[in-house]
């Protein structure tokens, strides 16, 4: 019974913790997909760039963990409004397959570019000590970040909620999700609605990549390494459905980790065929055809 | 009108300086060879991607399948090459069969993550089944009976590059056949509006099937070429990166015009080699900047510019005719 206490409890923690910051870096997507129907493919190189930014805060300027990772998912999302201005705008109106082609493109560019300004090996970057020191939860000892990136998520995901669902530009972006041309007709501002939902959802990645990055390493092949799972996620949980992507994504992690630690064998090809039959079985998410 | 018969003057002179590369670069085959596989794998995804409009980023999948049931094939015994090819493009054509059903239930954005993921998911398969594709080793132990049992392999590539051509033209005009064919069209209408395709009582579904097993069977045959030429299978061939470059080879060239997908493979191939001594991470440099070249310059990459230069100079020449009566 006690071993498979512990392994139990190890799945459920980093299984978790791994899954809220798979939830920080899809978050974006589900909501630009519902909203923009782009299909941003780059959007994985939002995280790597918040991760690469907060670390270089944190390695040059001395700066603590958490400030950075806010000081990047703010430098991200404005700079990210930017980019949206420049790149995406022409996107909007554009086939499926040149949205993929330009992303692909902008993701290509950007793992080039990381590799060009701070070389191909992994990003040499410590959690603080306090992070790293191991915490006494009562049945089993583990190491605080974990737990604190367990908690930071649901806090975010609180606020996340209050603000879909108790502010106005949560029912404006509700609004839009549903229905875009008759938001528009009702007064919205669509067009500044995607520009905030795209900046926000930008800087969510990059936060999620900074605080993750002692769970998926920085390199430049970070926007490749983890799109895959992203997008597992986002069609998983279907477009726009914010409900379901917190606990699609913890659920993708909890699986990921499971498999790699009960059948080290298999490996991540476990929660590939998990998302093959589950796709199968529901082509439009989980959740199609259901009341959001 | 069908854009295709646009082209036809230039596509005699294309076969025939296909055919003096031979004389012209005897040294240089082995790059012709992989040229024309990968050109071959570019006109299978234009017929599901360009003209079906099945918009897939895992088109390895088939690729890879036909490299390894040609590996196989070989390894069993079964030293017959074409017949090699054939029966390896078949098992990839099988293989769309089992999958193309659940795969062309979604369409856009689903449809791009499921092949994306299986791509992925078939590339892991066959790290893991290292007994049967070598794991990172690959296999290396083809051999080969001569062609027709009377051209022998040369070093020089050069009965590997006629071998491949002759497959090339053969699977090119395939499927210029199946896309001026009345099927063709309705690809086309289905790509276009699948809604008031199947309004007008076209079987949308099973004319998507049909064009995803003729473009799989293509990329097996392609891959078994690979296979076959380079006498090696690695499990790169299932990766992403094989999708993608050639569909970066693909929108380069043109879309839905087959002949683009001969333009890009070549002109990629090409740039591909001259900076093959780059760093990897550089070359990225070139597919981004390819790749968001292609989406500005608007519909049909090299083919669709060289179409617009022709039919501008056509129409100055038709008015200065007009100015001198």
């Amino acid at each position: 019974m006690e071993p498979f206490f512990a392994g139990a409890s190890f799945i459920a923690l980093y299984g978790i913790s791994y899954g809220i910051v798979l939830f920080m870096l899809s978050v974006g997507l589900v909501l630009t997909l519902g909203l923009m129907r782009v299909v941003n493919l780059a959007h994985a190189a939002f995280a790597a760039i918040g991760g690469y930014v907060a670390v270089g805060l944190m390695n040059t300027l001395g700066m603590p963990f958490v400030a950075a990772a806010l000081a990047s998912a703010l430098l991200v999302g404005v700079g990210s409004l930017l980019i949206e201005r420049l790149v995406y705008t022409s996107l909007y109106q554009a086939s499926e397959l040149d949205q993929v082609l330009m992303t692909i493109g902008l993701m290509f560019l950007t793992t080039a570019s990381l590799n060009l300004v701070f070389g191909p090996d992994v990003v040499p970057a410590r959690l603080p000590a306090w992070l790293m020191q191991g915490l006494d939860l009562g049945f089993r000892k583990v190491q605080t970040y974990r737990v604190f990136v367990i908690a930071l998520g649901l806090a975010l995901i609180t606020l996340l909620w209050l603000l879909f669902e108790r502010t106005q530009f949560g029912a404006r972006l509700r609004a839009a999700v549903d229905n875009r041309s008759m938001a528009a007709a009702t007064g919205i501002d669509v067009r500044r609605l995607y520009s905030l939902a795209f900046a926000l959802g930008s800087a969510l990645a990059a936060f999620g990549g900074a605080i993750g990055f002692a769970m998926l390493p920085l390199e430049p092949l970070y926007p490749f390494k983890y799109l895959t799972l992203m997008l597992i996620v986002v069609s998983l949980a279907g477009m726009g459905n914010l409900r379901a992507s917190a606990g699609v994504a913890v659920l993708v992690g909890v699986v990921d980790t499971a498999a790699r630690y009960l059948l080290p064998v298999a490996g991540a090809f476990v929660v590939y065929g998990v998302f093959v039959v589950l796709t199968l079985w529901r082509p439009n998410g989980l959740f199609a055809g259901r009341v959001r | 009108m069908n854009r295709l018969l646009q082209w036809p003057s230039l596509e005699a002179p294309f076969w025939v300086a296909a055919l003096a590369v031979v004389v012209i670069f005897p040294s240089d085959l082995s790059l012709a060879t992989a040229i024309a596989v990968m050109a071959l794998f570019a006109v299978s995804l234009d017929l599901a991607l360009g003209i079906a409009g099945i918009l897939t980023l895992g088109h390895a999948l088939y690729f890879g399948a036909g490299a390894y049931a040609a590996a196989a094939l070989a390894t069993l015994g079964w030293a017959e090459p074409v017949s090699g090819v054939v029966l390896a493009g078949i098992a990839a054509a099988l293989l769309a069969g089992v999958a193309g059903p659940f795969i062309l239930r979604s369409r856009g954005l689903p449809l791009i993550m499921v092949t994306l993921v299986l791509g992925l998911f078939a590339f892991e398969l066959a790290n893991k089944a290292s007994d049967f594709t070598g794991g990172d080793n690959g296999l290396s132990d083809i051999v080969l009976a001569p062609v027709l049992g009377v051209f022998h392999w040369s070093v020089y590539a050069r009965v590997e590059y006629l071998y491949v051509l002759a497959f090339l033209f053969v699977g090119f005009q395939g499927a210029k056949r199946i896309v001026g064919s009345s099927f063709g069209l309705a690809l086309r209408g289905i790509r276009d509006n699948p809604v008031r395709m199947a309004y007008l009582g076209a079987p949308v579904q099973s004319h998507l099937l049909r064009a995803y097993l003729s473009s799989a069977l293509l990329a097996g045959v392609a891959g078994a070429l690979s296979a076959q030429t380079t006498r090696f299978v690695g499990t790169d061939v299932l990766s992403i990166n094989t999708s993608i470059d050639v569909l970066v080879m693909l929108v380069l060239g043109g879309t839905g015009s087959l002949y683009g997908a001969l333009v890009g493979a070549i002109v990629y191939m090409l740039v591909h080699h001259l900076a093959a001594e780059w760093n990897p991470y550089h070359w990225m440099f070139i597919i981004g900047a390819l790749l968001v070249f292609v989406v500005r310059i608007g519909e049909g990459g090299l083919v669709g510019i060289a179409r617009r230069i022709t039919e501008r100079s056509r129409q100055t020449i038709g008015r200065r005719a007009k100015g001198r009566p």
